[in-house]
């Protein structure tokens, strides 16, 4: 060990000092954490907050409130944590208005935990099962989400006394070639959705000539889906900015970006709060730690392009120029940003690696599978139970991961496929549901790791929609450079289109997996290569579906807007309600001569209100399809009516 | 939309002022963008052009990647920017009803604003909050689990604020 970074070594010992007596003065009086990321404010996180204080403020009660990211368990936000001598540290579930409050009051001053709101203790005990006892904390291993949910991203001691920035002080000790050596026996493959190998990627940009390099963290989470960056930007910044500086080290840059999307704005703020307070415990910028290392990051706002999310775009736009890829080789770890090699690296995959550090490459190869280690980060939404986020070994099955970590479909609905890694992937259907989750099974089974979004569909989705969908984001983000891209999805989505407005030919089909073929090859960068995946897994594994849109004007699941139509069953309308006619926003239900409800299907904007305001005894409302079934159905009514009226 | 050139000068000056702060190197141009749009609420001509000159750049360049990028804006928002989340978890949960359910009832279309500069509406990739599907934001302020006639009370919400507002105007008077 050099004489300058025993120094660093010491300088760090005295900040972890410090930070931990921050951490221990808060479990002094009773501690309340309340999950407050974009998800949670969504659900209410701030008004639970307010609530909280106001509660203890009257009560006079001393107690320390922080605001912390997500948990993972999205399900059941807002959520609030709460420390008490005498007690396991409880989580408190669904907690809404009036029960905070509630919870705080009855707890602190008489005693009562409030059980029954609950979701899981923290710590093994007699009284209340943990995280640990359900199928899903079976299941998960948390590494990158560990602290999430449970330290004040906004205070950087809480991340220093949790374990933070013990590995960057580490990575001042080792030479650039122990980094990356260390990286690339740790078999860590990129998060951003290709897989490719983190250290090869490094080596590169160690081994490229020239002084000036940089690194860049991609936080461009594009993919319509995926969430599980902005939660780690969020909850956990550090963790982020302390990758990054490895990075750094490793290729022997000094100055480096945080790409980071517009359309999270609390994200930014976070993170640069988070760089701020880094900079200021000597942790960036001039002589890390008073060590020969200096390097410090600056944050680059992206633009709302999902191109962006490709390097070779990502570097356009940062150079002020509209985000297009270019071909590669040479590959920016050799020319990057400004022609410099430049490392970029996903949030995910950076936060990995003070973790490797700290805790070596054999731990990190022990999880997951051979040539998959680690864990992998999905965000789970849809019709599932549980949404969320979920951290779990590499390999775990799509099984598993549904029903065990997800808790299975919600209302009682079918399962019927699951779309993964957003416009890139693919869906896979029930016969798929013991693919283990790794880059090559995924691939293998005609989908995509992607970023690790995952949307499960039951059986109201229609399949052939939700290729149109995805056909027409990818036709709106293509950056136009290359004419399969541009044009081949256009076409593609005319088809789609036509096909969901049952105007569909016997030939599409047919049409669209040659287009596919041709798009495919035709694309220089990633969009354009995977934007049929979609398409092809749905044909492949729904074909039909698309044969009853096209031949029969009908769609299976009666969710294409022109194929469907909304219908009052006359037997289970129940006169007297008028829930429909008062949900309806354009006027369009009234009674017949025998008070029963009627849709008018002239003035109908199918908008799903009356079919949601029916009360759950009577169930009136149902969605027919092909939309022509109505004219049966009344016909049936008259008749059935004119039957009775002669008896 | 036609600017007033009240609307005009105010623009030119907040550019010049913006510009002022940054050196030309081209790596400078989308955060001076985004600045303009940040304190304009949009990108007016007059805006592209002085941007232009600073960089040294045709005009051309500028609107290339104005149009480039979706978070843009040519026209000013209303003073309440409704944003539909159209990422997957919220379109099959019925966003597109929901982004109707608002053009019937502002009577604008996408990307339009209202006469009264009240409302605009404008689509969004994703928002990242998926299990909160679907999800609108208003101005910075997300609103999940949002249904045909949660639209109705947002509206019937705001108007009530705003007629507080007006009553308080009036009473401090």
């Amino acid at each position: 060990m050099s004489n300058h970074n025993a120094a660093a070594a010491a300088a760090f010992a005295k900040l972890q000092e410090e930070a931990q007596k921050d951490w221990d003065r808060l479990r002094e009086k009773p501690l309340i954490l309340i999950g407050a990321a974009t998800c949670g404010r969504a659900a209410g996180a701030l008004n639970l907050l307010e609530e909280v204080k106001n509660e203890l403020a009257e009560l006079k009660l001393d107690a320390n409130v922080l605001e912390v990211g997500c948990m993972g368990h999205c399900y059941a936000e807002p959520i609030m944590v709460i420390y008490n001598e005498g007690f396991p540290a409880i989580c408190y579930g669904y907690v809404t208005e009036g029960v905070g409050a509630r919870i705080v009051r009855d707890y602190l001053t008489e005693g009562d935990p409030g059980i029954e709101f609950a979701l899981a203790a923290l710590e093994p005990n007699d009284m209340f099962p943990t995280f640990a006892d359900f199928p899903r904390g079976i299941h998960e291993n948390k590494i990158v989400l560990e602290q999430c949910g449970f330290i004040d991203p906004q205070n950087i001691d809480h991340y220093i006394a949790t374990g933070g920035y013990v590995a960057l002080t580490r990575a001042l000790d080792m030479t650039s070639q122990e980094i990356v050596t260390t990286i690339k026996e740790s078999g860590l493959r990129g998060r951003g959705g290709a897989g490719f190998p983190t250290g090869i990627k490094w080596q590169t940009c160690l081994d490229a000539p020239g002084t000036t390099k940089y690194v860049i963290c991609n936080a461009d989470e594009g993919d319509p889906g995926a969430f599980m960056d902005r939660t780690i930007l969020e909850s956990n910044p550090h963790l982020m900015i302390e990758g990054l500086a490895i990075a750094a080290r490793a290729v022997g840059a000094t100055k480096g970006y945080v790409y980071i999307r517009a359309e999270y704005p609390l994200a930014v703020e976070r993170v640069a709060l988070a760089i701020e307070q880094a900079r200021s415990k000597g942790l960036l910028g001039d002589n890390i730690l008073g060590s020969d290392y200096s390097f410090d990051i600056e944050i680059f706002q992206g633009s709302g392009a999902f191109v962006c999310g490709e390097e070779s775009a990502l570097i356009a736009s940062m150079e002020g120029e509209p985000g297009i890829p270019r071909h590669r080789p040479p590959f920016p770890a050799q020319s990057g940003l400004w022609g410099r090699p430049t490392v970029i690296n996903n949030v995910k995959s950076l936060s990995y690696v003070p973790h490797i550090i700290k805790n070596g490459a054999a731990w990190f190869t022990g999880i997951g599978s051979e040539k998959n280690p680690g864990t992998a980060i999905f965000a789970l939404a849809g019709k599932v139970v549980n949404t969320g986020l979920a951290e779990v070994p590499m390999s775990t099955t799509l099984n598993e991961l549904i029903n065990d970590v997800g808790s299975g479909i919600a209302g009682g609905k079918k399962f019927k496929a699951v779309q993964i890694g957003g416009p890139s992937g693919g869906c896979l259907p029930e016969s798929a549901m013991d693919t283990p989750i790794d880059f090559d099974s995924l691939t293998r089974a005609g989908a995509m790791m992607g970023s690790g979004g995952m949307v499960v569909l039951d059986e109201d989705d229609c399949m052939v929609e939700i290729a149109r969908f995805f056909l027409d984001f990818t036709q709106q983000e293509s950056c136009g450079k290359c004419t399969f891209c541009r044009l081949g999805t256009k076409h593609m989505l005319d088809i789609l289109e036509r096909i969901t407005k049952g105007q569909g030919k016997p030939e599409d089909i047919d049409t669209l997996t040659q287009l596919a073929a041709k798009v495919k090859a035709g694309s220089l960068c990633s969009l354009g290569k995977t934007a049929p995946n979609p398409v092809l897994s749905t044909i492949k594994y729904f074909r039909d579906e698309y044969e009853a849109h096209i031949n029969e004007g009908r769609c299976p699941s009666k969710m294409c807007k022109d194929l469907i139509a909304y219908y009052i069953l006359p037997e289970k309308c129940e006169r007297s309600c008028d829930a429909c006619v008062g949900s309806c926003p354009v006027e369009a239900i009234g009674d017949n001569e025998d008070r029963i409800k009627v849709i008018d299907q002239e003035k109908c904007v199918k908008c799903d209100s009356c079919m949601v305001a029916c009360p759950p005894q009577y169930k009136a409302v149902v969605k027919l399809s092909p939309p022509h079934l109505v004219e049966e159905k009344d016909r049936e009514y008259r008749e059935g009516k004119q039957k009775w009226q002669k008896q | 939309m036609n600017l007033t050139a009240e609307e005009k000068r105010i623009a030119t000056e907040t550019t010049r002022q913006l510009l002022s702060t940054y050196n030309d190197s081209r790596g400078n141009l989308i955060p001076v963008l985004q600045q303009v749009q940040n304190k304009l609420g949009y990108v007016p001509a007059v805006a592209m052009e002085e941007v232009a000159a600073h960089f040294n750049v045709p005009a051309v360049d500028v609107y290339g990647i104005i149009t480039f990028y979706n978070q843009f804006r040519l026209t000013p928002p209303g003073k309440r920017q409704v944003k539909i989340c159209m990422g997957t978890a919220c379109h099959m949960r019925g966003a597109q009803i929901i982004q109707e359910s608002w053009e019937r009832r502002l009577n604008i279309k996408m990307g339009e604003t209202t006469e009264d500069r009240e409302y605009s509406l404008e689509r969004v990739a994703c928002v990242g909050c998926c299990t909160m599907a679907p999800v609108v934001l208003i101005n910075e302020e997300v609103h999940g689990k949002i249904t045909p006639t949660r639209v109705d009370g947002l509206i019937f919400s705001h108007q009530l604020d705003k007629q507080k507002e007006k009553e308080g105007a009036a009473r401090d008077e």
